[in-house]
């Protein structure tokens, strides 16, 4: 799906509909398709393996407006170009990528709306 | 001014190449990292699986190999004097074979040259053993790499690729080792990784492995396509690993989770 960065945000959904947070939940804790608390924690107390890489998932519904959290999620090289962040959306600028994700983005756009429509609850 | 200005984005850009790198003050073994009962079953000989290894490797280094009937032993004899210190200076230049080689390939070597034996294939329990056993005699040593000018290619090459990112989640091996070492990726501590233990028992393997099995495991965790065993890349990573260790005490046969 093409996107359109309009300073630090993405404003447009990438599938045109709103994400669905439940769904946008079970990616986030999910070691194999998120990997967010692999190097993040948040308010997630029946997650007991949590990450110390990178600042908590508490209140990012708050600090952040929806196409923010978009433009976070998709390529957050454009805010931090040395983040440590992967971009989940999308592919260049990888390198050695394992044959079995080649070409492949991390989360495709419906997972992404899901995770942004999450994150927006994520209220302190 | 102009010139002062450049000079600061000079410095700074050298300090942030360079700041991640961990002082030698600070540098600690994947052995502080574990919990107290690995920590133990690791020093206890009578509890370390990795000792059942070196056992076995004691014995292939007395057995007779190949079209020449020679053991390791008939030309290096007793391993606990003659083997001393040696694993803790792998990888090195060899002359004979031309390049940069491990510990693995230098058994290999002998094998094809002075025991006319077949080659062990890596992670083969007979080439864990022998190396096991080899390291054995090195514990407590200190890593000492040559400063060796036929080697500096291979160590240049091992510094890029640490440095360097891969794979679809785009990380380096400086990210996690340099950067956030004592931070927990999930649930795990992240050690700084170091190369000491090797070969190890690990946990999760339920098994003895080698260093670049270890490395395949970080790379496949990128989702990086792994080099292959014996492949120059690993060889020159291996390099760089012992060289960022240097002076760091030997602990093969370790005890890893
Ligand atoms: C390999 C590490 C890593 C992974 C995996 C990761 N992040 Fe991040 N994330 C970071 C870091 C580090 C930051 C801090 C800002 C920066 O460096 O760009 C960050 C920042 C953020 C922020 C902004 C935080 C704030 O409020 O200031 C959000 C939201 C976020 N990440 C969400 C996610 C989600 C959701 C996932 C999984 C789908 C995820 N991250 C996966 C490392 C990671
Ligand atoms: C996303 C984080 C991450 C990346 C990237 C990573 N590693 Fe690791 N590495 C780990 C963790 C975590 C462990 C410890 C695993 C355990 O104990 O279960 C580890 C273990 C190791 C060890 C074993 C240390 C010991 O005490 O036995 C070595 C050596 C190592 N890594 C080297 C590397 C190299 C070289 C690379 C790049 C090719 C790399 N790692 C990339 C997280 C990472």
């Amino acid at each position: 799906m093409p996107f359109k960065v309009e300073g630090d945000a993405i404003q447009r959904s990438l599938t045109g509909q709103p994400g669905d947070p439940t769904e946008g939940r079970r990616i986030v804790i999910s070691r194999q398709t998120g990997l967010c608390l692999l190097c993040h924690s948040g308010p997630f107390p029946d997650e007991r393996f949590q990450g110390t890489l990178a600042p908590s998932l508490a209140g990012a519904g708050t600090r952040w407006t929806l196409g923010q959290l978009r433009l976070r999620l998709v390529d957050g090289r454009r805010l931090n170009p040395d983040t440590i962040m992967p971009s989940y959306y999308v592919l260049d600028g990888v390198v050695r990528v394992a044959p079995s994700f080649a070409a492949k983005t991390i989360l495709n756009a419906a997972q992404i709306e899901d995770v942004v429509a999450f994150l927006s609850t994520l209220r302190d | 001014m102009k010139i002062g200005a450049a000079l600061c984005v000079l410095l700074l850009s050298v300090i942030a190449v360079h700041a991640a790198e961990i002082a030698t003050a600070d540098r600690k073994s994947g052995f502080e990292f574990m919990g107290r009962d690995t920590q133990a079953m690791q020093t206890d000989d009578t509890s370390n699986p990795g000792m059942l290894n070196v056992l076995d490797g004691g014995a292939l280094w007395e057995r007779p190999e190949g079209a020449d009937k020679k053991a390791c032993a008939s030309c290096h004899g007793d391993a606990s004097q003659r083997m001393k210190g040696v694993a803790a200076r792998y990888p090195a230049f060899d002359a004979t074979a031309g390049q940069v080689v491990d510990l693995g390939q230098r058994i290999n070597l002998c094998r094809r040259d002075h025991q006319k034996a077949p080659e062990l294939a890596y992670e083969s329990r007979d080439l864990l053993a022998l190396s096991a056993f080899v390291a054995r005699q090195s514990r407590g040593q200190p890593i000492a790499i040559a400063d060796d000018a036929r080697s500096a290619n291979a160590l240049m090459q091992g510094r890029k690729l640490f440095n360097e990112r891969m794979g679809q989640l785009n990380l380096s091996c400086a990210i996690c080792h340099d950067d956030n070492w004592g931070q927990k990726l999930g649930g795990t501590s992240i050690p700084q990784g170091h190369p000491n233990g090797y070969p190890l028992y690990r946990l999760e393997w339920q098994a003895m492995g080698s260093l670049q099995r270890r490395l395949r495991n970080c790379m496949i965790g990128m989702r990086a396509e792994p080099f292959s065993y014996g492949s120059s890349e690993f060889i020159a990573l291996e390099l760089f690993l012992m060289q960022r260790a240097q002076g760091m005490a030997m602990e093969s046969p370790a005890v890893r989770p």
